[in-house]
């Protein structure tokens, strides 16, 4: 059995975990240590240590970005930030949820550490405004806070002080992306911000501000308390930690564990899933949501890792996996996330606001049978175009054209099928 | 959250009530813009969705144009230009949700109501509108009613839970 | 300078340059869309992609935007590579998807960006199978017609409009395909710039609404360099003719002055010129009171009749040209000459230029202006009296984030970083008016004071600058600002024909000077040609008061380009009237002076003649015709030179050319540079003269193809270097030459990067215009008038003078459009004085005072001084408003408020019901 660290708290699928079973299982420890016995730069060098990585999608090591704010004196005046990037909206995941609903001190907690490593006064929950439950058990929580003094002024009697905020969404994808985040934050239109300069540098309010996913904050007490040598055994393979990893379509048993970083594809699917519903066949799978490239049959011996998955033609993502059986159609499926990708797009650079829909009308005629071998060659240039970075103003687009790009690798025989039948082999999920 | 809605609330100033939870969100933004998301939501939670009466007394309380808070008003997905009923339907259309048949429990929705996406039943009871992924995959598919999510949908399960809403209703 | 290699050749460039900047800059024709060279990059159309390479090993490269990409040292790109060329084509084949195949019907073709940019990136066939979005188009006023379904989501429209100049009223809205650029409700746009939304947008969703309802494409209009008749800034515009009509005004880029932008007065003002007030022929007053047009030549025997062998006085207009200004005075002498302003206004306006030529301040251009990190207005509405300044104005107080951005390592051309680093911090501007300005959002302190009190407050400043004895917390306050500033700026004006602010804002430049000597004082001029008509007036020359004293003793007044009823009072135009003196009107509209003339000479409008004209700075610029005058009229010069020769005026009437009269100007001091301003006529670029037509003309044939086939003949030039035809060069002739821009594949106004030597930088033809103020810099010595002045009275408000872009300038507000935002004369109130009259925008008041008493509608003002009331200056009807008169204002209880503007109904909606797919 694993060493359950982020859901150690979690076992009853509705319950929360109040303030004082927090208190109880070794919970606000990490906090005390910090704030009794470690400077920010103490903490930001455990951090670096852990080698954690952001949980948010990019896998970024979390104590590097932290190390790119700006020393005291290399800034403009004012204040510096702390984002929780809580706005779970790529398709497919559903692990930040169910950290924030049963068990919210451990990640108030993460933030505090976080905001007093990185210099922070002020720290935001950018939060989904569909999570009703986890805004309501967050603002709880945080309440308890400030009455325990594990928020407002001198925390825990020490000269660290910060303010903490929830704040739901108006809802939109892009709100996700750290940078429209900081523009939503600031009540404008959620259009990502060009970098550089990074947040890090120039965020909320043009001050120094650090985003971070939910997940990777609520690694931090835990770091921070056992220590980043204790973290990097957790992992079975070549990143530390644990993760929670997900899965999602018509498998037996879909659902989020905690498991070791670097665990199977294949043990994630058959020993915590419980494989395929009766019938069917794994056809592929997305190991990290919406917007990561296909993996199939096999690769499911590949760790969970970051760089194996990347060194696969994938990305590891958010880590919970969309699997997709072979009853299902694969052309359908990737025009229900390029509908939804052309749906969200901001509407700022133009290959994504206008390329994604012309990429969904190809989809919807192929899909439709009324597609043609030009729409083959039409798709293939529409994803070299907004498929590859840096083509785009942010990552949204080029993550769209990922299950696009990696569907019609693998399964292109399907896409052929549907022309030359002109119609959809598949007994149809949905009418299109 | 949308709870006891006034319909057609047209009446132009906000209430003090609506001012008390502005200066709330005023109190923590340098600038008076800032709170723009904020004030809409305010108000929408009280009247359901936000009308033009409304969209002009905001912006006018914040300091910004008419203008301006359009183009951030109509930006966001979970601000209503445009009435909507007592309840609003968030109906998961994304990709696991649609690998375990959505699209038919949408017609079944569809069926019951007698409204498609974008409508309101004529009683003024249900919005329906599609939303992306909801976070509850593993549950799939899935929806929202006003605050309530509702998981595993099965065409059974959705007639069950739209009695219960009429007889609620009376 | 670094160097960079594009396609293998290297290039070097400006430093702090974006990689599209210096490849334009190399001549290079890289496509683009979002970027423009005054308001920065955002990097949102994603059309200027390049490959760039690592260093020499890296073979593939990867895309970047040039826009947002450094130009530094070394950087290696290409832009002929396939990859940066098929991304492209890519982005302009997805910019096509929704955009109408209209082209055709579609004004904007033949100069359209995105016409050019489609050609450019070769991209043709249609692959979308799709149907296109479409949106419902609003009503925006009457100058802009908005046609969304053309949109291309640069943003550009409302990054001018709202980031650049300060807009309200019009945004992006709702998201991803269907972003939609307009205002919330259907409704006139508020911003004095809005005209620039024409040349901003690179297709045609923003166009010129006049210009729609009388029809040409760019290639067929005739332009020329002309200079804009509508303030005394100055501004250069390029008008475009065809069929003998002023069809539209376009910017011309002048590195100094306007730039990239104009003001919709500039803009829109100049309908007047085809209007039915025109004057036409000769006319000459039959007894019955009515105007017989007569012949040309006849002119002579009235004129001799009238005369005989008695006196012939003059009045000039700060309107007209220098040239025609000069020959008027040397025709009569200058002290038979009056330069045709009331007394008040002529004094401030000739201490403005003494002061201008003593003070130790330096007296700054537009763009000089946009560089200022700390300024103080002293009495000046500015985006009404000087608009181009306003906006430049606005720019500078963005010089604080630059400055933070600079701190921080970011570029200034990468403007939405810009903004988001500095949110609202500004450079600080103080601005001390009677009443609220449209600068007032930027402004850090706004102070509102009477006349009086400006001049006062200004005083205390220069004060508390040079001994620091001022207990006020404001003065000191606004004195560390103004010491601790790098480039220190004052703007004052005679906006409230009050000399003792103008002495206070020279008191307070000088003192700053004193330390800094990058401080910069500016001070606006009324009408177009203000400063030149002070610096050619002479010390023996009339008033306007002394010649009504002594009408009687002349017999013949000849009035060039004035109203005068817009500067003597009614009881002074009926002594005029009364008088037994022949009057000789030579103008351009029907006005109330020439109601009471003897005789019209009917005068060519700007757009007909050539002349000089010397802005505020004391800058001399040259105007142009744009076509030949129609009918009779003939420029007023020539006018003058016609009755020299009738008065057998020797010197005059020898004149055989233009470049001589410019010659005959030269003898006053002030003008010696006169013939350096432009050009003379014999000046030809490769042996060829400068066409005003586009090499694309259709010809004229059609013109009078009704009663005759044969083309007619181009009416020659034989004054001026340019050419009414199409044959010649028109590339990189001196700036003050310049018709238009046009460069093969640029058929836009985005060529103009062809013509200027760097984007954003002067023109390749050289600096336009001659500055003739130069300043001793010995310091002024200062004139404070320190008569007390009248307190206020009880139930009385002093008014003061309120000026609007749209209404307060003579000739544009015969312009239909103009008339209309214009609205009616009003009076302007403060918002507790209305409170207490109990009423509101719109409703009426009942003005009285000592012989007058008339009914006027109310406009509220955020902030006006206590005990003042503003009346809408230049209107016209406003009876016997003037400045500084104490007068009782009351509620009207019989107004009848006019309905707003009536709004095709049909066309109101917005976006809403077809834009949010659901809900
Ligand atoms: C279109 C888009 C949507 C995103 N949505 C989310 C999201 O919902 N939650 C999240 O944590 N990160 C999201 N990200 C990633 C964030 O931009 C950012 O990288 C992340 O919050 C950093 O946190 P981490 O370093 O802890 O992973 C998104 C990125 C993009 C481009
Ligand atoms: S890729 Fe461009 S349009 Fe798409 S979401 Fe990002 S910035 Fe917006
Ligand atoms: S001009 Fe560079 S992205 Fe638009």
């Amino acid at each position: 059995m694993t060493e359950k660290v982020l859901t150690k708290n979690i076992s009853n699928v509705n319950d929360t975990t109040p303030i004082d079973r927090y208190e109880a299982n070794e919970g606000y420890l990490g906090l005390r240590k910090a704030l009794n016995s470690m400077s920010p730069d103490d903490c930001l060098l455990e951090v670096k240590n852990s080698n954690l990585r952001g949980r948010g999608g990019a896998g970024f090591p979390t104590g590097m970005k932290w190390s790119f704010v700006p020393k005291h004196g290399d800034c403009l005046p004012g204040h510096k930030y702390l984002i929780c990037n809580a706005d779970e909206m790529e398709p497919g995941t559903f692990k930040d949820r169910l950290l924030m609903e049963q068990d919210p001190h451990q990640l108030i907690e993460g933030m505090v550490l976080s905001a007093y490593t990185i210099g922070a006064n002020i720290a935001y929950i950018f939060i989904r405004g569909e999570y009703r439950l986890a805004i309501q058990r967050l603002s709880e929580a945080i309440e308890e806070c400030y009455n325990s003094g594990y928020l407002g002024g001198n925390i825990l009697g020490s000269s660290f002080s910060l303010e903490m905020y929830v704040h739901p969404s108006a809802g939109r994808y892009i709100c996700g992306e750290e940078t429209a985040l900081i523009n939503a934050l600031e009540g404008k239109r959620a259009n990502p911000r060009a970098k550089p300069p990074f947040p890090q540098v120039s965020g909320l309010w043009g001050r120094p501000t650090i985003v971070n996913n939910v997940e990777t904050l609520c690694n931090i007490p835990h770091i921070i308390h056992k220590g980043a040598e204790w973290f990097k055994t957790l992992g079975v393979g070549e990143d530390s930690g644990t993760k929670l990893f997900g899965v999602s379509g018509r498998v037996k048993n879909p659902g989020c564990w905690e498991l070791p970083m670097g665990t199977p594809i294949r043990q994630i699917l058959e020993d915590h899933a419980d494989g395929m519903q009766t019938g069917l066949n794994l056809k592929g799978l997305l190991p990290g949501g919406g917007s990561t490239d296909f993996l199939t049959e096999v690769h499911l011996d590949l760790a969970m890792d970051y760089n194996v998955i990347g060194a696969a033609g994938s990305r590891m993502g958010t880590g919970t996996m969309i699997i997709l059986d072979d009853q299902s159609c694969p052309v359908g499926m990737v025009l229900n996330l390029i509908r939804f990708f052309a749906q969200e797009s901001c509407g700022f650079c133009t290959p994504c606001r206008d390329g994604l829909p012309w990429t969904r009308q190809v989809l919807e005629d192929l899909e439709n049978g009324k597609g043609s071998e030009a729409d083959l060659e039409t798709l293939a240039y529409q994803i070299k175009y907004i498929g590859t970075p840096g083509n785009t103003h942010c990552a949204l687009a080029p993550g769209a054209m990922e299950p696009l790009q990696s569907a019609m690798k693998y399964f292109f025989e399907d896409f052929k099928n549907h022309i030359t039948l002109g119609r959809c082999p598949y007994e149809m999920n949905g009418v299109y | 959250m949308i709870h006891n809605i006034i319909q057609s609330d047209t009446s132009s100033t906000l209430t003090s009530e609506e001012i008390h939870l502005i200066n709330i969100e005023l109190s923590h933004v340098p600038q008076k813009s800032g709170a723009a998301i904020d004030a809409l939501k305010i108000v929408q939670d009280k009247r359901g969705w936000v009308s033009d009466e409304c969209l002009i007394a905001i912006a006018k309380y914040l300091e910004m144009s008419s203008e301006e808070l359009e183009g951030i008003a109509t930006f966001y997905n979970l601000i209503f230009r445009r009435p909507v009923g007592e309840k609003v339907i968030l109906f998961c259309d994304s990709v696991s949700c649609w690998l375990c048949g959505c699209e038919k429990q949408k017609h079944k929705i569809s069926e019951i109501l007698k409204i498609d996406y974008g409508e309101t039943t004529k009683n003024k009871q249900f919005t329906f509108l599609p939303v992306p992924c909801l976070g509850a995959c593993d549950k799939a598919p899935v929806m929202m009613v006003g605050d309530e999510l509702f998981t595993n949908l099965d065409s059974s399960k959705i007639e069950q839970i739209f009695t219960d809403y009429e007889q609620e209703a009376g | 300078m670094p160097t960079i290699i594009v396609d293998g050749k290297s290039y070097e460039v400006g430093s702090g340059k974006n990689l599209l900047e210096a490849c334009l800059d190399a001549g290079l024709d890289l496509p683009y869309f979002c970027w423009h060279p005054s308001m920065g990059s955002i990097g949102s159309c994603r059309q200027c992609a390049l490959v760039q390479y690592r260093d020499n090993d890296d073979q593939h490269g990867r895309i970047i935007m040039g826009c947002m990409t450094p130009a530094t040292d070394g950087a290696r790109v290409s832009l002929k590579v396939e990859k940066a060329k098929e991304f492209r084509e890519a982005v302009v084949e997805s910019l096509m998807l929704n955009h109408p195949h209209d082209c055709p019907v579609c004004s904007e073709g033949g100069e359209c960006h995105l016409q050019d940019m489609t050609v450019m990136v070769g991209h043709r066939d249609r692959r979308y199978k799709g149907k296109k979005n479409t949106h419902r188009n609003q009503y925006l006023g009457p100058l802009i017609n908005h046609e969304m379904n053309r949109c291309i989501t640069c943003y550009r429209c409302e990054r001018f409009y709202r980031d650049y100049a300060g807009g309200k009223d019009l945004s992006a809205q709702a998201s991803r395909d269907r972003i939609y650029f307009g205002r919330h409700q259907d409704g006139i746009l508020e911003s004095e710039f809005s005209g620039n939304l024409v040349e901003v947008c690179p297709t045609g969703v923003f166009t010129d609404k006049p210009f729609l309802a009388d029809y040409s494409r760019k290639w067929d209009l005739q332009s020329s360099p002309s200079i804009c008749s509508g303030c005394g800034v100055g501004c250069n515009i390029s008008p475009g003719e065809r069929y003998g009509r002023l069809k539209r005004i376009h910017n011309r880029y002048n590195h100094e002055i306007n730039g990239y932008f104009i003001c919709d007065r500039g803009r829109f003002g100049a309908g007047y010129v085809n209007g039915d007030k025109r004057t036409n022929y000769v006319g000459i007053k039959e007894p019955n009171g009515a105007f017989k047009a007569i012949k040309k030549n006849e002119i002579s025997r009235h004129i001799i009749q009238w005369l005989g062998n008695g006196n012939i006085v003059g009045i000039g207009s700060p309107r007209a040209s220098v040239e025609s200004n000069y020959l008027l005075q040397k025709l009569v002498g200058p002290s038979k000459f009056s330069l045709g302003v009331s007394q008040t206004e002529h004094n401030i306006l000739k201490r403005q230029v003494s002061i201008l030529q003593t003070t130790r301040a330096s007296n700054p251009s537009v763009r000089e202006i946009e560089m200022a990190d700390a300024i103080l207005v002293l009495g000046e509405d500015l985006t009404n009296t000087a608009a181009r300044i306003a906006l430049a104005i606005r720019q500078a107080t963005k010089n604080k984030a630059i400055a933070m951005a600079t701190k921080m390592g970011i570029e200034e051309w990468h403007d939405s970083a810009v903004r988001n680093l500095a949110q609202k911090e500004l450079s600080p501007l103080f601005i001390t008016t009677t009443a609220a300005t449209k600068l007032d959002d930027v402004a850090m302190k706004t102070i509102t004071l009477s006349p009086d009190e400006i001049a006062n407050f200004g005083l205390e400043l220069a004060r508390q600058l040079a001994d620091g004895n001022s207990q006020d917390p404001q003065i000191i306050e606004i004195a560390t600002y103004l010491t601790t500033a790098e480039r220190p700026l004052i703007v004052s004006g005679p906006s409230l024909l009050n000399a003792n602010i103008v002495e206070s804002a020279a008191a307070v430049a000088d003192a700053l000077a004193m330390s800094n000597q990058n401080t910069q004082l500016s001070f606006t001029f009324p009408e177009s040609n203000s400063t030149g008509s002070i610096l050619l007036g002479e010390p023996q020359n009339l008033m306007l008061s002394d010649i009504i004293e002594n009408i009687d003793e002349i017999d013949v007044l000849v009035v060039l380009e004035n109203d005068l009823s817009r500067r003597l009072s009614a009881f002074e135009m009926t002594q005029l009237n009364a008088s037994q003196t022949k009057i000789i009107s030579i103008d351009v509209l029907e006005n109330k002076t020439l109601e009471i003339s003897d005789m019209v000479l009917p005068a060519a409008s700007f757009a007909e003649t050539q002349g000089t004209l010397v802005n505020n700075e004391g800058r001399a610029q040259r105007f142009y015709s744009v076509f030949s005058p129609l009918h009779d009229r003939l420029p007023s010069w020539q006018w003058v030179i016609d009755i020299a020769a009738v008065i057998e005026n020797e010197e005059l009437s020898a004149i055989a050319s233009f470049d001589e009269v410019i010659d005959l100007c030269a003898q006053n001091n002030n003008f010696q540079a006169l013939s350096s301003v432009a050009p003379d006529k014999n000046f030809r670029d490769h042996g060829l003269k400068i066409p005003r037509q586009t090499h694309r003309n259709s010809g004229r044939t059609a013109i009078t193809a009704n009663t005759s086939v044969h083309e007619p003949q181009q009416s020659p030039d034989e004054e001026t270097p340019l050419t009414y035809s199409m044959e010649g060069l028109n590339r990189d002739q001196p700036s003050a030459l310049t018709p238009f821009v046009w460069s093969p594949g640029w058929n836009s106004n985005q060529s103009l990067q062809k013509f200027q030597a760097e984007t954003d930088g002067p023109l390749k033809g050289g600096p336009s215009g001659i500055k003739l103020i130069k300043s001793s810099g010995c310091g002024v010595s200062l004139d404070y008038d320190r008569t007390p002045s009248v307190s206020l009275k009880n139930n009385y408000w002093r008014l003061v003078p309120i000026y609007s872009l749209h209404g307060s300038e003579e000739l544009s507000l015969h312009t239909k459009e103009i008339s209309e935002l214009a609205g009616l004369p009003f009076i302007m109130l403060s918002g507790r004085d209305a409170d207490n009259m109990k009423v509101s925008d719109g409703d009426g008041v009942i003005v009285s005072g000592d012989d007058l008493r008339i009914s006027i509608s109310v406009r509220v003002s955020a902030r006006m001084a206590k005990g003042c009331a503003g009346y809408s200056a230049g209107y016209n009807e406003i009876g016997h408003l003037t400045a500084d008169t104490y007068v009782q204002i009351n509620r009207d209880d019989e107004w009848q408020p006019l309905k707003p503007v009536v709004i095709a109904t049909d066309r109101i909606a917005s976006f809403k019901s077809e834009d949010n797919q659901y809900v």
